[in-house]
């Protein structure tokens, strides 16, 4: 892991959420789904967030506005910097067959990285409404259904399902994708296993989401 | 010495920050493993954060088995924190450490706010541990109480080494929306900038009554900070919360710490020990500059 002061370069609005660029520097993108703590301006701790895009010389991060933190990181301006630290994390398998990228709300945030690492596979994302489905512009080859209709109602059988989103969601793929990746989310001050406060129960015990995901194999997860 | 505050850095996860330490201080260990309290078990509250972790670890027996060793291993001195629910539990755990070479100091938490069986008397636990061991002995207290002077004092008389200063304090953190608390445990220890000042106090009343060896921690997160605390009287400092955000917060802060040294014509830390107490304090003098600070 590493740690820099970013530049903002760019804080782009898509429906709700915000597009928020920095430049790369000496950051390593990491594999998709593996994530960073990037300082939030005025807040005594970071957040975590995936990696959305790696394009060329920088690093994108698609956040939603819904705490002190994560809006104070949406107000960010180009020329500002934020200390990032990662990449984080144990990311997505990439050696599967027939890739299903799956998104739930902001869940979608690594999954333009992901598309672009897997060759863009089909994509099923699921948003609460046509304003947040916004976001599925970043990813190519994506279905998009809007509540009440549900990500599960649209599965196929027969595919290699990646996913991330809300734990509602993750529970119900758990379910029916015993063998799905899935990207888990929880309350995290540090991210690289010092502070203990992102426990998940895995196996049966609690174990820190940090270090052992944030992408688990279904079955590992009680769902 | 700068130092991680108990609980705040697993040494085995991040050996490049346990190494830019002056020592390592390991999480509470307690004679049987504790899962630790259900999550979510860390809210951010404004200028600091709530925990109830609640000494998650892998008890006495798997630690010297298989912990301590690894520990070793990164050629860091290692303080280890215990924690018991009795008197018998104190002695035991330090009894069980006092052999083992790996282990250069003990500290005793005997003020986790995240635990429900709070131990008997300090004056006790620490009487019961000293009569365990030879290792020195640093006991950890709480800020939450009328007279920690007074606890200091019976900590000093029943033969710790030093003291460590402070541990988090409860806080209640409630869901914008919702209004419930947002920790499982409902409550949890604060930490961060927001406990300095309760830490300060602690650790100037302490130094001035007691003379001892202090470890101060609680919002430190700069040169600056460490100096107060040395200052008010500690010759070490820990670094809690700011390990969350920073990583190479050590490192910084010690080269932050020489700088507030040297703007002020120090030559060496210990000579900035207890500066605070000192008779005549001279008025701060504009014409001296001082360093400016940054602040993450």
């Amino acid at each position: 892991m590493r740690r820099e002061l970013a530049r903002v370069t760019g804080a782009e609005p898509i429906g709700p959420y915000t597009l928020l660029r920095v430049a790369r520097g000496g950051l390593d993108p990491g594999a998709p789904g593996q994530f960073f703590m990037l300082e939030a301006p005025g807040r005594p701790l970071p957040r975590p967030m995936s990696l959305c895009l790696a394009p060329p010389g920088e690093l994108a991060f698609l956040i939603d506005p819904i705490g002190p933190g994560t809006r104070a990181l949406c107000a960010s301006e180009p020329g500002e910097t934020l200390a990032i630290l990662g990449p984080l994390g144990n990311g997505y398998r990439l050696e599967v067959e027939r890739p299903l990228l799956v998104g739930g709300g902001i869940g979608a945030a690594p999954l333009p990285f992901l598309s672009e690492a897997l060759g863009r596979p089909p994509a099923i994302l699921g948003f609460r409404s046509d304003w947040h489905a916004e976001a599925a512009q970043l990813v190519p080859n994506a279905k998009v259904v809007v509540e009440p209709t549900y990500v599960t109602e649209a599965l196929e059988p027969g595919y290699d399902v990646l996913a991330c989103g809300p734990e509602p969601m993750l529970a119900a793929l758990a379910r029916l994708e015993p063998n799905a990746q899935l990207a888990w989310e929880a309350p995290m001050a540090c991210g690289y296993g010092a502070c203990y406060g992102c426990a998940v129960e895995l196996d049966g015990e609690l174990k820190r989401l940090c270090l052992e995901g944030p992408v688990l194999n279904a079955e590992a997860v009680a769902a | 010495m700068i130092l991680n505050a108990s609980g705040c850095l697993d040494a085995l996860a991040a050996p490049g920050v346990a190494r830019s330490l002056d020592a390592f201080v390991t999480k509470t260990v307690t004679p049987l493993p504790r899962e630790g309290n259900a999550p979510p078990r860390i809210a951010e509250v404004e200028q600091g954060m709530l925990n109830s972790i609640g000494l998650a670890n892998p008890g006495i027996d798997r630690f010297l088995s298989h912990t301590l060793p690894r520990l070793a291993d990164l050629a860091v001195p290692v303080w280890v924190s215990v924690g018991g629910f009795s008197v018998a539990d104190y002695a035991d755990l330090c009894d069980r450490l006092d052999d083992r070479p790996e282990v250069a100091a003990i500290e005793l938490n005997v003020s986790c706010p995240n635990v429900d069986d709070v131990p008997e008397s300090v004056g006790e636990l620490v009487g019961a541990a000293r009569a365990a061991t030879r290792k020195p002995l640093y006991t950890k207290l709480s800020p939450a109480t009328a007279d920690i002077v007074g606890v200091a004092l019976a900590a000093q008389e029943a033969g710790t080494d030093g003291l460590s200063l402070v541990n988090t304090i409860l806080g209640l953190a409630l869901d914008e929306r919702t209004l419930r608390p947002r920790l499982s445990r409902t409550a949890g220890g604060l930490s961060g900038p927001t406990l300095k000042p309760i830490a300060l106090a602690a650790v100037y009343a302490c130094y001035a009554a007691t003379g001892l060896p202090i470890v101060g921690m609680g919002g430190i997160a700069s040169g600056r900070d460490a100096l107060e605390f040395i200052a008010a009287g500690a010759r070490s400092v820990s670094l809690g919360t700011i390990l969350f955000s920073d990583p190479a917060a050590p490192g910084r802060i010690r080269t932050e710490l020489a700088g507030e040294l040297a703007a002020r014509g120090v030559d060496e830390v210990d000579n900035a020990i207890g500066l605070a107490h000192a008779e005549s304090t001279p008025p701060s003098d504009p014409a001296v500059p001082v360093p400016a600070v940054s602040r993450q």
